[in-house]
């Protein structure tokens, strides 16, 4: 490897490569959930979510962890701040 | 005797479906096991040439189920081996021919007097895949340390579970060490975690196993070859007995790991 493949990050191995690739492909396989599926579920929850309360719809996080073979979708929801102070 | 009924089959066309099913056959024959094995290819039949039967071939699973003979008459017995048999596919048919329910009725007459029937799948997901595994007692899925091929065997694992026949075990065929060493093949473990299987069996990339092509004469014949002795170890958890894998928690390398599981006799 070349001292200017080391300086550009371009030493990533190739089943790095491969290893990355797979888990997102599978992800997918398995759920028949493309990445563009997954962005039209981003942004339908986000206006459903929105009817009841105020959110953070940049800080939204949606994903698919798996345990094993089995999946589940996570969605991490940020609500926006009221400026309510909380009662001591 | 109550034979189990195993399906190798893997999704991806040339990972090894047939040369391992040849010789896990020929391995659990050669420990005295009565073994049958069929070729479910229909149409793409090679586990004769494989095995080295081609010559003998008179009647086949097609002529079994459409009744042109008895199913004793269509199984090839090896002459090395008194205690290993062939029903070789049709070449000039298709898929549809056999349906599931045909190999379940023909695995049933066949269990009561072997030890092992072992199906060799067509690629595919289709009518050859579900052929295979209507009768299995066992799947084992067989892929390489590749993208595409990680990729297939994922899909069959689903499949096989949702058609309950799971879990599936995985031999994981072609793996070359010094690859995976210098980061360039996918490691076993990576394999692994991605699939989220039990590991059957690994089988080095082995030159010999080409040569034995050439001949029909399976490696696990010969058991100084390192893929002779790999399938050897695998026909030997099919039979229930704890054969060792790489210890992970020796640091010698992963090459080092991987060779000391292949001694003879050993991992």
């Amino acid at each position: 490897m070349s001292f200017f493949d080391r300086v550009l990050g371009r030493n990533r191995k190739s089943a790095s490569d491969a290893k990355e690739r797979l888990k997102l492909v599978l992800i997918h396989d398995r759920t028949d959930l493309t990445p563009g599926k997954l962005d039209s579920l981003k942004d339908e929850l986000i206006a459903v979510i929105s009817r009841y309360v105020e959110i953070d719809p940049l800080g939204l996080n949606i994903q698919v962890e798996h345990n094993g073979r089995e999946q589940r979708l996570i969605a991490d929801i940020p609500l926006k701040q009221t400026g309510r102070k909380r009662p001591r | 005797m109550a034979a189990k009924v195993i399906t190798i089959t893997s999704g991806k066309g040339g990972v090894g479906k047939t040369t391992a099913t040849a010789n896990l056959a020929v391995a659990l024959a050669s420990m005295g096991d009565k073994v049958v094995c069929i070729d479910a290819d229909i149409g793409l039949r090679n586990l004769d040439v494989v095995l080295g039967l081609e010559n003998r071939i008179v009647y086949d699973l097609v002529d079994i189920v459409e009744g042109r003979c008895r199913l004793r008459q269509a199984m090839i017995r090896d002459k090395r081996l008194s205690d290993l048999y062939l029903i070789p596919a049709a070449q000039t048919r298709d898929k549809t021919a056999v349906s599931p329910n045909d190999m379940v009725r023909l695995c049933n007459e066949l269990r009561p007097d072997y030890h092992f029937i072992l199906i060799d799948s067509p690629a595919g997901i289709e009518r050859g895949f579900r052929n295979s595994i209507a009768p299995s007692d066992s799947v084992v899925v067989i892929t390489n340390p590749e993208v595409s091929a990680v990729r297939d065997a994922d899909r069959i694992i689903g499949l096989v579970e949702a058609e309950e026949k799971g879990p599936a075990q995985l031999i994981i065929n072609r793996l070359k060490p010094e690859m995976v060493k210098r980061g360039d093949m996918l490691a076993i473990d990576d394999v692994l975690e991605l699939l989220a299987v039990d590991l059957l069996g690994i089988v080095p990339e082995d030159d010999q196993v080409l040569m034995a092509g050439n001949r029909g004469n399976p490696v696990a014949f010969d058991s100084k070859g390192l893929a002779g002795q790999a399938f050897r170890n695998i026909a030997r958890r099919l039979k229930g007995e704890q054969v060792p894998f790489i210890d992970l928690a020796k640091n010698d390398g992963l090459f080092g790991r991987i060779t000391r599981i292949f001694r003879p006799g050993g991992y």
